[in-house]
């Protein structure tokens, strides 16, 4: 156990200085940054005076591991834009991105759970279609388009809740339900298909033959194993959640991490964008070793492994 | 058994009447389970034997009322100790799950739930049925019941997971689960299908023992003749989802009134005599949605002759004299039809005497051959080595059949897998014709490998789905470019099949046919050797004795040599002319077979022997048992010394210091490894049946 949790870490480490390096390296191919970041007007002996004061003229690998041992340090440079770190723009907006991913994935996987349990427990066929087809239906519209239309129901005719922003918990709702409802689809056919092959183990025929009811043998026996291959899905699934939420940040004005980083892009703000990358990809991985760890808990089978 | 009707009707535990099973179907339900009925007596086992798809298991699940759905109860009754089930609601039957029926099913690597605690799950039937216990006498229970099963350190186990346990051990585990509210009536589902026959004999002791204990009486349900013929009082035959025939059992083994459950006793290959050929019921199982008209049975029947009652009338249930009954039109003429059955059957004793005596090169040839799994990861490139085969030496002659037996565990299927070069061996040598096989690479390899063929134990998944039964045959010859429709056609004529089969998917084929198709592919490239892996293992009875004969007469129509991997000895007895046993990668035994089964030499075959159930001798096997204690031993960190003497009968200090060589200890061709090798059997003190 102990041996396959340093692997991970390993693993972890290595995705990280990777995605970090793609980063610093595909930026490069959209242009010189000095001449991006320069008026139109600007004069050959500006471009160059801004290249020297920002390192660029030297070669890129050298310029590659000069970032790279900054980085190391916590240094991520300074925002091209703003002039203040980059690191301190990205991290002041990570509270936001966390409150809404985490949010939204909540309700995504809490309403799974509900309507899936639901599912196995009633009778009814066309309960269980009815609540399978409203979820497909649901991923079906882009969120977008069902952003404004929750703005136009909630906030322009019944004015219950805010349309822009963050602040009170009013003001996540709308975003949080969008986002939310668009995860449920994947996350109760994952549960549904899940529950349904357990059924047909033998211990579940097994609890009924001990005398145990319809609710604890789903509860107690099935709902445990079924979580397995749910859990592996959910980390990857948040991880994206974190850093790709943009359009839902953009729909609702949230000022999320997402949100920074298209602006940055469009800006050419390198710092910034780097920095992004690499907060969200340390989350990423972060959430899939906790996945791994979480994994040998709830299964012994890993765990003796 | 002698009192009078009244006072055995207080005797009947379970009585089954006109029970029927259908599964909807579009053209209507199909009756899966066709009017049967029995009754379970206090104290007794009740034995139901049948093939796949007999109904066996169904009938049991319906009287615990969990048939699966869609699957219904059509008509019937269902009366525990008088009182009728077959109305009673979900909540109400949940109160007698469990408290006053139990079950244990065949599978312990599935039947217990993964994630959760053993003791729990124990304890979760203790409490279902007590709900008014404390959680420490919840507890006290389950360590009772452990202690009950055998299971050695209640206290640790009882928090352990059901994967820390083994195969025998979680059989322990369900049956103390079952055992939790001593029930009147256990119903064991095929309870050592799954396990070794060293297993099966430990676990068929405790359920002897916890019945001892609670006086509960038992249903065995199993395809397994000889077990079910020592261990039940009475018993039932299914065919067809129809009881064709119910008996006492030595009644029934000696004397059968149907001709089904004489077909199938004579199908049975024995390890206590030797017949030239198995009589093998001929088709195949029909399938739920297709049973004949008439009489189920009658196109197999060796008896109906064609005769138009067979066809058109169901035989009903008939007591044929008090305690028996059968249903069929002339189970008058089953007596003389088997007589005539096992004459033809006997063998000519001289012609057991060995098939080729000439002293010819070994057409294979195995020197010191071992293998080494390395078991988990190190940055520092040493993990543990797992050594799967040590030293394994033998050779084998041309035309002949050796078998390779032991526990699962073993190595014998390792042999196999590194002999085929699909795995690759550690060291040592093999010669094939006296060229060096291990040595072989590239277009040489690929040509010799041609003489060395395997069939592989699971017919249902040893065949693409997708290819089509010609293409599954053609595709050897097309790897060796010399693909010819006719010669598919020929391989399939030899193993029994119409061309026109050719054209069908492996899923509209039975699992015989499907190892009749395996057969031809293996057949297509003319080897010299056939490796057959547990290949008759997962057929039904009447379907292994077919195989078998057509294995016997395809290596006497090609002069085949087959290497015969299997846990069944008394398919091995009747198939082979040398044996190997293995245990823990090691050779312990090997000689002639009937020296081998006569007078076995190590004292490990001497209790495998010992554990196979014999549908004749029944009782007295029963009592000369050997019941080797514990499981096979971590094959990471194998005992010191010989391998075997952790579980030895006969073990003493010099066998801890010396690891005995397999030599010639009883006879220049009877090799085996013990320092005691061939004291008798008679010697045999400890590990009775109590």
């Amino acid at each position: 156990m102990l041996n396959l949790f340093l692997k991970r870490i390993t693993q972890s480490v290595m995705t990280v200085l990777g995605v970090v390096t793609a980063a610093f390296f595909l930026v490069r191919l959209a242009g010189d940054p000095a001449v991006l970041n320069l008026s139109a007007e600007a004069t050959a002996e500006d471009i160059e005076r801004v290249r020297t004061a920002l390192g660029l003229n030297r070669p890129l690998l050298v310029q590659y591991l000069d970032f790279m041992w900054r980085a190391l340090h916590g240094d991520f440079g300074v925002s091209l834009r703003q002039n203040i770190p980059a690191m301190d723009l990205v991290v002041e907006r990570i509270p936001a991105t966390l409150e809404l991913a985490l949010t939204s994935f909540a309700v995504g996987i809490g309403l799974a759970f509900v309507l899936g349990v639901a599912m196995r427990m009633t009778p009814s066929r066309t309960l269980r279609q009815v609540i399978m087809w409203i979820a497909l239906g649901r991923q079906a519209i882009p969120i977008f388009s069902f952003g404004l239309l929750m703005i136009l129901i909630f906030s322009v005719w019944l004015r219950w809740l805010p349309s822009l922003g963050r602040g009170t918990w009013a003001h996540l709702v709308l975003p949080a339900l969008t986002l939310g409802t668009y995860e449920l689809a994947l996350y109760l056919r994952l549960i549904n298909a899940s529950l349904a092959s357990e059924q047909r183990q033998d211990y579940v025929r097994t609890a009924y033959a001990k005398g145990q009811g319809h609710i604890k043998v789903l509860l107690k026996h099935m709902l445990p194993n079924a979580l397995l291959p749910l859990v592996t899905v959910a980390g990857i699934n948040l991880g994206l959640l974190l850093g790709g939420t943009v359009v839902t940040e953009t729909v609702f004005s949230w000022p999320g991490v997402g949100r920074l980083i298209v602006e940055s892009v469009s800006q050419r703000d390198f710092p910034v964008i780097i920095s992004g990358v690499f907060l969200i990809s340390l989350m990423f991985v972060v959430i899939n070793l906790i996945v791994d760890i979480l994994y040998g808990f709830l299964d012994p089978r890993v765990r003796a492994a | 058994m002698m009192a009078d009707a009244a006072s055995r009707d207080e005797d009947v535990i379970l009585a089954v009447r006109n029970l029927s099973i259908a599964l909807p179907g579009k053209d209507g339900p199909a009756l899966l389970v066709d009017d049967v009925s029995f009754d379970v007596r206090a104290h007794e086992v009740f034995g139901i034997v049948g093939e796949s798809g007999s109904g066996k298991s169904l009938t049991m699940l319906a009287v615990l009322g969990l048939l699966p759905p869609p699957l219904r109860m059509v008509s019937g009754s269902v009366k525990l100790r008088g009182r009728e089930l077959s109305g009673l609601s979900f909540e109400e039957m949940r109160s007698i799950r469990g408290k006053s029926m139990a079950i244990v099913f065949q599978d312990p690597m599935t039947t217990l739930n993964p994630v959760l605690r053993v003791g729990a799950q124990i304890g979760e039937a203790v409490q279902l049925h007590n709900p008014g216990m404390s959680k420490q006498d919840v507890r006290n229970r389950v360590i009772e019941l452990l202690t009950l099963v055998g299971i050695p350190n209640p206290q640790q186990r009882y928090r352990q997971y059901p994967n820390e346990f083994s195969g025998g051990m979680r059989q322990r585990v369900v049956i103390a689960m079952a055992m939790a509210n001593e029930p009147d009536l256990l119903i064991a589902d095929e309870p050592t299908t799954a396990l070794d026959v060293t297993i099966q004999a430990q676990v068929m002791r405790v359920l002897a023992e916890v019945r001892r204990r609670t006086g509960a009486a038992m249903v065995l349900i199993t395809h397994d003749l000889g077990l079910v013929a020592e261990t039940a009082e009475r018993m039932a035959v299914m065919y067809g989802g129809r009881m064709m025939e119910q008996a006492p059992a030595h009644a029934l083994f000696n004397d059968p009134a149907h001709p089904y459950t004489a077909g199938l006793i004579a199908s049975l290959p024995r390890v206590d005599r030797e017949v030239r050929e198995l009589f093998s019921i001929p088709g195949f199982v029909p399938d739920s949605a297709h049973r004949p008209g008439g009489c189920v049975f009658h196109p197999r029947c060796g008896l109906a002759n064609d005769r138009a009652i067979c066809r058109e009338r169901r035989p009903e249930v008939a007591a044929t004299s008090p305690g028996r009954s059968v249903a069929c039109h002339f189970n008058d003429e089953t007596a003389p039809w088997r007589a005539a059955q096992e004459r033809a059957m006997e063998r000519p004793v001289e012609a057991r005497a060995p098939s080729v005596a000439d002293d010819s090169e070994p057409i294979l040839r195995v020197v010191d051959l071992r293998k080494e799994f390395q078991i988990g990861f190190s940055l520092f490139g040493f993990g543990r080595k797992l050594p799967a085969l040590r030293d394994v030496s033998f050779d084998l002659i041309k035309g002949r059949t050796l078998s390779v037996v032991g526990e699962s565990g073993c190595g014998k299927s390792t042999l196999a897998r590194v002999l085929l070069r699909l795995l690759e061996a550690t060291g040592g040598d093999v010669f094939i014709n006296g060229e060096p096989f291990m040595q072989m690479s590239g277009p040489l390899l690929r040509a010799r490998r041609r003489n060395l063929q395997v069939v592989f134990q699971d017919p249902y998944s040893s065949l693409d789905p997708r290819m089509t039964i010609h293409e599954v045959v053609a595709e050897p010859l097309r790897i060796h470019g010399r693909y010819d429709a006719k010669r598919v056609d020929d391989l399939l004529a030899h193993v029994g099949m119409p061309p026109q089969t050719g054209r069908r998917r492996p899923s509209e084929l039975s699992g015989g046919q499907r190892q009749r198709v395996a057969i031809a592919r293996s057949l297509a490239l003319n080897p010299d050797i056939l490796i057959l892996d547990e290949a008759v293992s997962a057929l039904d009875v009447s379907i292994q004795a077919q195989i078998i004969n057509l294995l016997k007469s395809l290596q006497a129509e090609f002069g085949l040599t087959y290497i015969f991997i299997s846990h069944n000895l008394s398919v091995v007895r009747h198939i082979s002319d040398d044996v190997i046993v293995m245990y823990l990668g090691h050779i312990v035994e090997h000689g002639p077979v009937r020296r081998v089964f006569e007078t076995p030499a190590h004292p490990y075959t001497q209790a495998l022997l010992s554990s196979i159930p014999h549908p004749q001798s029944g009782e007295e096997s029963r009592r000369k048992r050997i019941i080797l204690t514990g499981d096979l031993p971590n094959p990471l960190a194998p005992p010191t010394g010989c391998a075997f003497r952790t579980r030895c009968f006969r073990a003493a200090a010099e066998c801890e210091r010396h690891e005995p060589a397999l030599t010639a200890r009883t006879g220049a061709d009877h090799l085996s490894a013990c320092h005691f090798a061939g004291q008798t059997a008679t010697a045999r003190a400890p590990g009775d049946e109590g």
